[in-house]
C-alpha cells in the first residue's frame, strides 16, 4: 500500500507525525542514551508513540531510527546490531498503525563529517547508509525519508544510498537551515536551491526541510523550495526553538499557532506537513485539521 | 611584515601547504617566535572567526582554516618550547558526560587555539571527575563545558559542585556552552559564564586570565 507520490501529483496533501525524541524521554529513556537502543529493549514503547500519532491524524508514522546507520550505532558500540534496530523499528510501527497508515524509514546524518573537514571516505559513508537501508527495505516500508542532514555530500550519498537498494521507493531529503542576514543556509553553507537541485539530482523524489525552525521560517522555506523545485516538499517543523524556563525546556508554538500557518505552506506546494521538536500528537491533530479545513475550504 | 600578512590570507583560505611553507619561511627569515604566531597565524584565524559569525563563510570554510593554522603552529611550537613562550593560557575543553555533540565543541576549541591559547580536549562524554582531574594536574586557567541535550545539562552542575569539593573553584574558570543554556543558566549553577560562541568564549577567556 504505497502509491505515495501518485497520492501526492494529484494534489493530495498529507500530515506526517511529530517528534520522537521527546516522548521517549518523557517514557523514561536515560540521559545519553542511544534512542535507538529502544527498539531493542522496549519495542512496545515504539509501538505506543505511532499509534499516539496515529491516533491524532498522522497519515505518514515514522520508524525510530534516526541514528540507525552503523556509523552512528558506533558510537554506543552498537553497530552490530544495525539490522535487528532498524527491523524492529519498522515491526513496531507496523504493528501499531492500520495498513493506511504509510511507514516512514528515519534515516539521520552519521554524525561524521566527510574529508577533506572531516575524516570519513564517502565510501564509508555510502556502505553505512546501504547497510541501514537495506535491514529496513528487506522488512518493507512505504518510504525513505533523510532528514536533518546539513552537509549536502553526506544527503546525496544517503539519497544515493536509498536508491541503489531500491528503485521504485520513494524517498524523501530534508536539511536543516538555519537564518542568515544573506538568507537560509545549513551550518555547511548550503543553501536552499542548492539542495533542491542536488537532493533531486541524486535521486530524492521529495525535498523539503525538517529540525532549526519554527512555523514562519518554515513558510520562508518552503517558498524557497517551491521557487527552485518542482517535486512535492516536505516540512516538519519544530514548535519553535527551545527556550530555558525554569530549567526546563520548552517550545512556545501552539497547535493552533502552527496551524495557522498551514495555509501559506500550502500555497508553496508543501505535499507533507509533519512536526519535529517539540511537536506533540495535538499539533499533528491540528495541522490535519487546518490541512482539511484548506482543501474543503 | 608581507610575509605574515600572506600567512593570514593563506590561512583564511585554508592552504595547509602554504601556511606551512611561508611558516617556514618566517621562521627561516628569523622573525621572532611571537610576532609568527601574532601576526600571522592568531591574526589570521580572527580574521576567520569574524567572517563565520557575519556568516560571511561557513563551517568547512573554518575547519580548512584550522588544519591550516595547525600545520603553522605544528612548526612553531618547538621555537616556543626553546624560548620559553608562555601560551597565554591553558583550557581544559569537552561535551559533558552523555553528549555526543561535538561540532560546537570543536569550533570554541578552534577558536581558543587561533587566540593563542593552549587548549586540552578530553572529547565527548566528559565525566565530572576527568574534567576537575585534568583542570587540577594540567593547572588549567579554565575549563569549558559544552551540551546539546538538556537531558545532559546536569551534568554540568556536577562539575561545578565537584570543583568546589576540590577546592578549584573561583581558580579555576568555569564556562559553558550549548543551544539548549543561557546565562541564567549559567548562574543557577555556580559557572562562570555562559557563551553562546567560539567568539564570546574567546572574550571571556581573555577576561578570566586579564588579556582584553
Amino acid at each position: 500500500m504505497s502509491g505515495l507520490m501518485e497520492r501526492l501529483k494529484s494534489g493530495e496533501v498529507l500530515t506526517a507525525d511529530g517528534a520522537m525524541g521527546s516522548l521517549l524521554i518523557e517514557r523514561g529513556l536515560p540521559t545519553g542514551d542511544c534512542p535507538e537502543r529502544w527498539n531493542l529493549d522496549h519495542p512496545e514503547v515504539l509501538e505506543e508513540i505511532a499509534r499516539l500519532y496515529a491516533e491524532a491524524g498522522a497519515q505518514i508514522v515514522q520508524t525510530n531510527t534516526f541514528g540507525g546507520s552503523p556509523l552512528k550505532l558506533s558510537h554506543y558500540g552498537l553497530d552490530i546490531c544495525t539490522e535487528q534496530i532498524n527491523v524492529t523499528a519498522v515491526r513496531a510501527v507496523r504493528k501499531a498503525v492500520s495498513a493506511d497508515v504509510l511507514v516512514s524509514a528515519s534515516c539521520g546524518p552519521t554524525g561524521r563529517m566527510l574529508k577533506p573537514y572531516g575524516d570519513v571516505e564517502p565510501e564509508e559513508i555510502s556502505a553505512a547508509f546501504e547497510r541501514q537501508l537495506k535491514a529496513i527495505l528487506a522488512e518493507g516500508v512505504d518510504m525513505i525519508c533523510i532528514e536533518t542532514m546539513m552537509d549536502l555530500g553526506e544527503a546525496t550519498l544517503a539519497v544515493q544510498a536509498a536508491r541503489s537498494v531500491s528503485t521504485t521507493i520513494p524517498i524523501a531529503a530534508t536539511m536543516t537551515f538555519d537564518l542568515t542576514k544573506h538568507g537560509f543556509f545549513t551550518v555547511m553553507g548550503v543553501t536552499i536551491e542548492q539542495a533542491a537541485i542536488a537532493l533531486a539530482e541524486a535521486g530524492a523524489d521529495i525535498v523539503g526541510s525538517n529540525c532549526g525552525n519554527g512555523i514562519d521560517n518554515m513558510v520562508a522555506i518552503a517558498e524557497e523550495f517551491h521557487k527552485h523545485s518542482n517535486q512535492p516538499i516536505l516540512i516538519q517543523s519544530n514548535a519553535g526553538l527551545p527556550e530555558m524556563v525554569d530549567n526546563q525546556i520548552v517550545y512556545r508554538e501552539t497547535p493552533e499557532f502552527m496551524a495557522a500557518r498551514v495555509p501559506r505552506l500550502l500555497e508553496s506546494g508543501v505535499g507533507i506537513i509533519g512536526g519535529c521538536c517539540g511537536t506533540t500528537p495535538a499539533h499533528i491533530t491540528a495541522l490535519r485539521t487546518a490541512i482539511k479545513q484548506h482543501r474543503t475550504g | 611584515m608581507e610575509l605574515l600578512q600572506q600567512i593570514s590570507d593563506q590561512l583564511e583560505k585554508g592552504d595547509t601547504v602554504k601556511v606551512a611553507e611561508l611558516t617556514s619561511q618566517a621562521i627561516e627569515q628569523k622573525l621572532d617566535t611571537r610576532i609568527i604566531l601574532d601576526n600571522g597565524l592568531i591574526a589570521g584565524m580572527a580574521v576567520v572567526g569574524k567572517k563565520f559569525k557575519a556568516h560571511d563563510i561557513f563551517l568547512p570554510d573554518v575547519l580548512l582554516a584550522a588544519r591550516a593554522m595547525y600545520a603553522g603552529l605544528d612548526l612553531l611550537k618547538p621555537l616556543m618550547i626553546e624560548e620559553g613562550i608562555p601560551t597565554i593560557g591553558k583550557v581544559v575543553i569537552g561535551t559533558v558526560q552523555g553528549d555526543l555533540h561535538d561540532i560546537g565543541k570543536n569550533l570554541v576549541g578552534i577558536m581558543l587555539k587561533g587566540a593563542g591559547f593552549e587548549v586540552i580536549d578530553l572529547g565527548n562524554d566528559v565525566t565530572p571527575e576527568k574534567f576537575i582531574d585534568t583542570a587540577i594536574t594540567e593547572q588549567a586557567d579554565v575549563i569549558g563545558l559544552s551540551a546539546l541535550l538538556t537531558t545532559t545539562m546536569p551534568t554540568m552542575k556536577k562539575v561545578v559542585e565537584l570543583a568546589k569539593e576540590r577546592g578549584i573553584h573561583g581558580k579555576t574558570r568555569i564556562i559553558i556552552g550549548g543551544a539548549p543554556l543561557s546565562s541564567e543558566y549559567a548562574g543557577d549553577i555556580g559557572a562562570d559564564a555562559y557563551c553562546f560562541d567560539g567568539i564570546k568564549a574567546v572574550e571571556c577567556v581573555k577576561g578570566f586570565v586579564g588579556i582584553n
